[in-house]
Formats: C-alpha cells, sequence, structure tokens
C-alpha cells in the first residue's frame, strides 16, 4: 500500500528563486523505511516540509495514504505525519517533558486520562521514563530528541519524519537516537522517512532517495548505492572507511558477492573469501 | 544568577504553603496587596505584619533567607524612610541640628510607607518562593478565563508565558556563551567607564536577538508541524483542583480581614 506520493512535483520559496524542487515524483510503501541523502541546499528538507504540509508545492500534487494534501485537510495529515526537527532546543514548547509530550496530544483534543496513558507508553518506548518531570535544560541533546520522538509518537502517526534529527548531536546522542528509531521499527509498523548525512543511518534504511540540485537522481537501496557511487561528497556524505577499503580491495583484482555495508560485513566477507573460491 | 536573590525565584517544597492551589494564594496576595494600603493605625498595621510573618512561618522558609534575598529592595526601602523623615513637616520637632529639623509627623509616615513596602515585598515573593512559574501561569489562565467573552486573549498570554519562561535558561546559556566568543575577540565587558561597558553590551544583545528570532521561527514551525491551531478545543494536561485546605486558608483569610476592618480607625 502507498503511503506517500509525488507526482511531479515543482516547488520555489518565491518567483525570483530558481526551483528548489524539480519535477520530483516517486511514491514510498507504508511499513518502509526510507533515507534521503543529498548535499546542503539539495530540496531535502523541502520534500519533508512538503510531505505535512509546512510548504505547499507550486505544481504536482502530493499524496498522503490516499488524500491529495490541501489547505482543508491539513490537519489530519499533520496527524498521520508526524516530523523531527534537527535543533533539539528549538522545538521542545512544554517546560518539563511531560507537558512537552502534552502539547501535541493538548492541540488535538485528547481527553487527561487517554493523554496520561500515551505519555507513559512513548516514554517508555524511547526510554525517557524516569525523565518525565524533568526541565529542558537539565537534558542531553539526545536526550531532548528522544523527547521530540516520544511527543511525535504520542499523535500515533503512520510516518515519522526525522528531518536531520542526528545532526547536531554528538556520537553519543546519535547512538541514542539511531537505537531508539531502531526500537521503533520493531514495535510499531510505521513508515520512517530519515534525512540524513550519517551513513549509519542510511545502511539502517530499506531504500535510499538521492536528491541533487531538486531533482531525485537515485532511487536504490543502501547497498547499490554503497557499490555505484564515486563521487560521495557531492551526495553531502563521506565516504564510510569500509567501502574505501572494499573499492581498493576491488581495484586488486578482488570481488565481492555484495558489497559490504559495514565493518562486520567486510570482515565476513574478507574471511571467508579464499574459501568460497 | 545570584543565588541569594530570592526575589522571582521558587523552591520546591511540601509545606502548606506550596500545597495550595495557586489560584487560592495567587487571590489572597492580590487582595493582600489592597488591603495594605487601607491600614491606617498601629493595630491594623501590627495584624499585617502578624500575618506576613505568620504565612512565612507556615511556608517552612526563614525570615533572615527572605529578608536578605530582597537586598536590593532594601535599598529603596531605606530611601523612601528618609525622604519622609526629612522632608515633611507634620507634628513636632523632635531632633534639630541647625537647618535640619525631623518632625513627628516624617518620621511616621517614614515607618509607614516603609513598612507597607517591605510587607508587600516579602508576601509577594512568598508566592513566587512556594508556586512554580508553571503554577502562577496556569492559575492565570484559569482566572482570567471568563474575560475570553470578551475576545481578551487569555489562552495567547498564557502559552507566551510559559514559552518565555521555558526559554529563559536557553537564552542565559546563550548569551554565556556569546559573551564567552566576544570576550574572546577582545571585547571588555568588565572594566572601563561605566559609558564603555554600556557600549560593549551592544555586541552581546546583537547576536542574542537574532538567535532567539531564528528560534522563535524553528519553535512556531515545530508547533505548527505538531498541530497547533490556536486555543480552541484544546484539552489540558495539568489540572487544578481545589482542596480541602483551600477552603481552611480561604476562611481563616477571611476572618483575619475581617479583624482587619474592625481594627481600622
Amino acid at each position: 500500500m502507498t503511503i506517500i506520493e509525488f507526482r511531479d512535483v515543482y516547488f520555489r520559496y518565491n518567483e525570483e528563486q530558481n526551483w528548489v524542487l524539480r519535477n520530483i515524483s516517486f511514491s514510498v510503501n507504508a511499513g518502509d523505511s526510507i533515507a534521503i541523502i543529498g548535499h546542503n541546499g539539495s530540496g531535502k528538507s523541502t520534500v519533508a516540509k512538503l510531505i505535512n504540509g509546512l510548504l505547499v508545492p507550486q505544481a504536482g500534487d502530493i499524496l498522503i495514504d490516499g488524500e491529495r494534501v490541501t489547505e482543508q485537510n491539513i490537519w489530519e495529515v499533520r496527524q498521520k505525519a508526524g516530523m523531527v526537527f534537527q535543533n533539539p532546543e528549538n522545538q521542545f514548547v512544554g517546560t518539563t517533558v511531560r507537558d512537552d509530550i502534552a502539547f501535541g496530544l493538548e492541540n488535538r483534543g485528547i481527553p487527561r486520562e487517554e493523554m496520561i496513558k500515551r505519555i507513559e507508553r512513548s516514554l517508555n518506548e524511547v526510554g525517557m521514563q524516569d525523565f518525565a518531570l524533568h526541565e529542558a535544560h537539565y537534558l542531553s541533546g539526545g536526550q531532548k530528541q528522544r523527547v521530540a520522538i516520544a511527543s511525535v509518537m504520542a499523535i500515533q502517526p503512520e510516518v515519522l519524519i526525522l528531518d536531520e534529527a542526528t545532526s547536531m548531536l554528538d556520537p553519543v546522542g546519535r547512538n541514542e537516537i539511531i537505537k531508539t528509531i531502531q526500537h521503533l521499527k520493531d514495535e510499531r509498523n510505521i513508515t520512517f522517512l530519515t534525512i540524513t548525512h550519517d551513513l549509519s543511518e542510511v545502511t539502517l534504511a530499506d531504500r535510499t532517495l538521492v536528491l541533487k540540485e531538486g531533482k531525485l537522481v537515485t532511487d536504490t537501496t543502501p547497498r547499490e548505492l554503497f557499490a555505484q557511487v564515486n563521487d560521495w561528497e557531492s551526495l553531502g556524505l563521506t565516504e564510510p572507511f569500509t567501502t574505501k577499503i572494499a573499492n581498493e580491495l576491488e581495484k586488486y583484482g578482488y570481488k565481492f558477492s555484495s558489497h559490504p555495508l559495514n565493518h562486520e560485513e567486510l570482515m565476513n566477507e574478507l574471511w571467508t573469501y579464499n574459501l568460497k573460491k | 544568577m545570584k543565588s541569594w536573590l530570592v526575589i522571582g525565584q521558587y523552591v520546591p517544597g511540601h509545606s502548606v504553603l506550596h500545597r495550595l492551589d495557586p489560584r487560592t494564594k495567587l487571590l489572597m496576595i492580590f487582595t493582600y496587596v489592597i488591603i495594605v494600603f487601607f491600614a491606617n493605625n498601629t493595630l491594623s498595621y501590627g495584624l499585617l505584619a502578624i500575618f506576613a510573618i505568620w504565612t512565612i512561618f507556615l511556608s517552612k522558609l526563614s525570615l533572615t533567607y527572605i529578608l536578605k534575598g530582597i537586598t536590593p529592595i532594601w535599598f529603596f526601602i531605606i530611601f523612601s524612610f528618609l525622604i519622609h523623615l526629612f522632608f515633611t513637616n507634620d507634628g513636632d520637632i523632635i531632633w534639630q541640628l541647625s537647618g535640619l529639623k525631623i518632625y513627628s509627623g516624617g518620621l511616621v509616615k517614614g515607618l509607614t510607607i516603609s513598612l507597607r513596602f517591605l510587607l508587600l515585598i516579602m508576601v509577594t515573593s512568598l508566592l513566587t518562593l512556594t508556586t512554580s512559574p508553571m503554577e502562577i501561569t496556569d492559575a492565570l489562565e484559569n482566572l482570567l478565563s471568563p474575560l475570553q467573552k470578551w475576545k481578551f486573549p487569555v489562552h495567547e498570554l498564557a502559552l507566551m508565558l510559559s514559552i518565555s519562561l521555558r526559554f529563559i535558561p536557553t537564552l542565559m546559556d546563550e548569551l554565556d556563551k556569546i559573551s564567552k566568543a566576544q570576550a574572546s575577540r577582545g571585547v571588555d565587558l568588565r572594566t572601563g567607564s561605566l559609558k564603555s561597558r554600556m557600549y560593549a553590551v551592544i555586541p552581546l544583545l546583537v547576536p542574542l536577538f537574532i538567535s532567539a528570532f531564528r528560534r522563535a521561527e524553528d519553535l512556531a514551525m515545530a508547533m505548527e508541524a505538531r498541530g497547533y491551531r490556536g486555543g480552541e478545543g484544546r484539552t489540558k494536561l495539568r489540572q487544578l483542583s481545589y482542596s480541602w485546605l483551600d477552603f481552611q486558608a480561604v476562611v481563616i483569610y477571611i476572618f483575619i480581614m475581617i479583624i482587619f476592618f474592625m481594627l481600622r480607625n
């Protein structure tokens, strides 16, 4: 079942400027996890903001769950597609963790008893149950982002969009978020859309969309992508160490059955290499 | 922040005063502030002072902590005392030194004005000391809600208040970072004349404002993405409820007020 569909979408911020997105068409199946990558200014954040109606395209249609996003159904769309932004500090509305998660629920007029249940559940899901009464400035960046994820999950969306949600975090915080997302993938059947510069997040996706200067240039699996790409920097990524080694080895005549995505896979490829011959 | 300064600070606790509903506290203190101006003799001032000290005792905070915490206010209290002492020409002369005369009326007026001031500050800081800012915001929203009939934006006001409270520590951190960054570029904030130090504040404020606006933009976007569309149809997680304690407090308070108006002349 298709949950998100872009049909020939064009977008620009104003008429004097160039198109930010040009002729974008793709569709996403429910339950998939998609990584969108691209250089700064490639339009990837714009795609995210178009999905939940924070921006409106100049031409083309965006369909969420089979319905066209319009001014009228924008609030239902936002119920279906929740979004976590880049800066952990600037999306924390409530004074305490509990109040912050309640904010989205209050906006939708959820009764108080139901709210309490949902807050508890979503805090458990992100492992922040002991912090319910903590104030924002006593939390680390990673913890704040986990709260942001919890407050989206409390709305029970069908799509979770992470708009560079880990880019302002330290490695510890980034790992926290990646673990939380993996846990959520196992627990709930929702669609993930991750906009990222971080390769470990790309490898977790089922599918990667690559944007370049507002155009969709590649739509493939992460494994395929890693084997194909020559110019990593043009995608706004740094070439992963394993890919570097694998490519160097291929120059010397090694042939891998599938392109190794991480250290473990590379190691397995290497120590079984001579056995397979 | 100076930690000994109690104005606007909240000290968490479980005293009777902490457990009272914030609306009860807010209403009592509001009426107290008005009533202070009705006191007109020793007995009525005495009763108000005893009431203030008694509530401080109930809050389990020490009196000296509060009196020390309002240090900057002491300056105003003493200043207004001296002004009234020297510039009032009522009653008998009680003390004289060459041209300087002090009248009994001045002494009385100075004392009452500064006592009034002291009581006001003590009682209002007691409110913020025993009530968290969020509770005060909730209480205000609740008490002002009848004004919504006349299109007064009560919900928006409360939300603005709570968001500003939430961002105070964030902006303080930011200011700290900016002042370090500017100091490393050679901005001198600590020495020099008052005028040059005032000018040195500008390179702190400009980046702070820019970043605050950026934050506001991000926050607005995040709020919209999370379904915020004004106060209509919103439910509330935090609820206020009057208890038996509030009833008792109000009865005692009214009783004291009746005695107060009997003591007045």
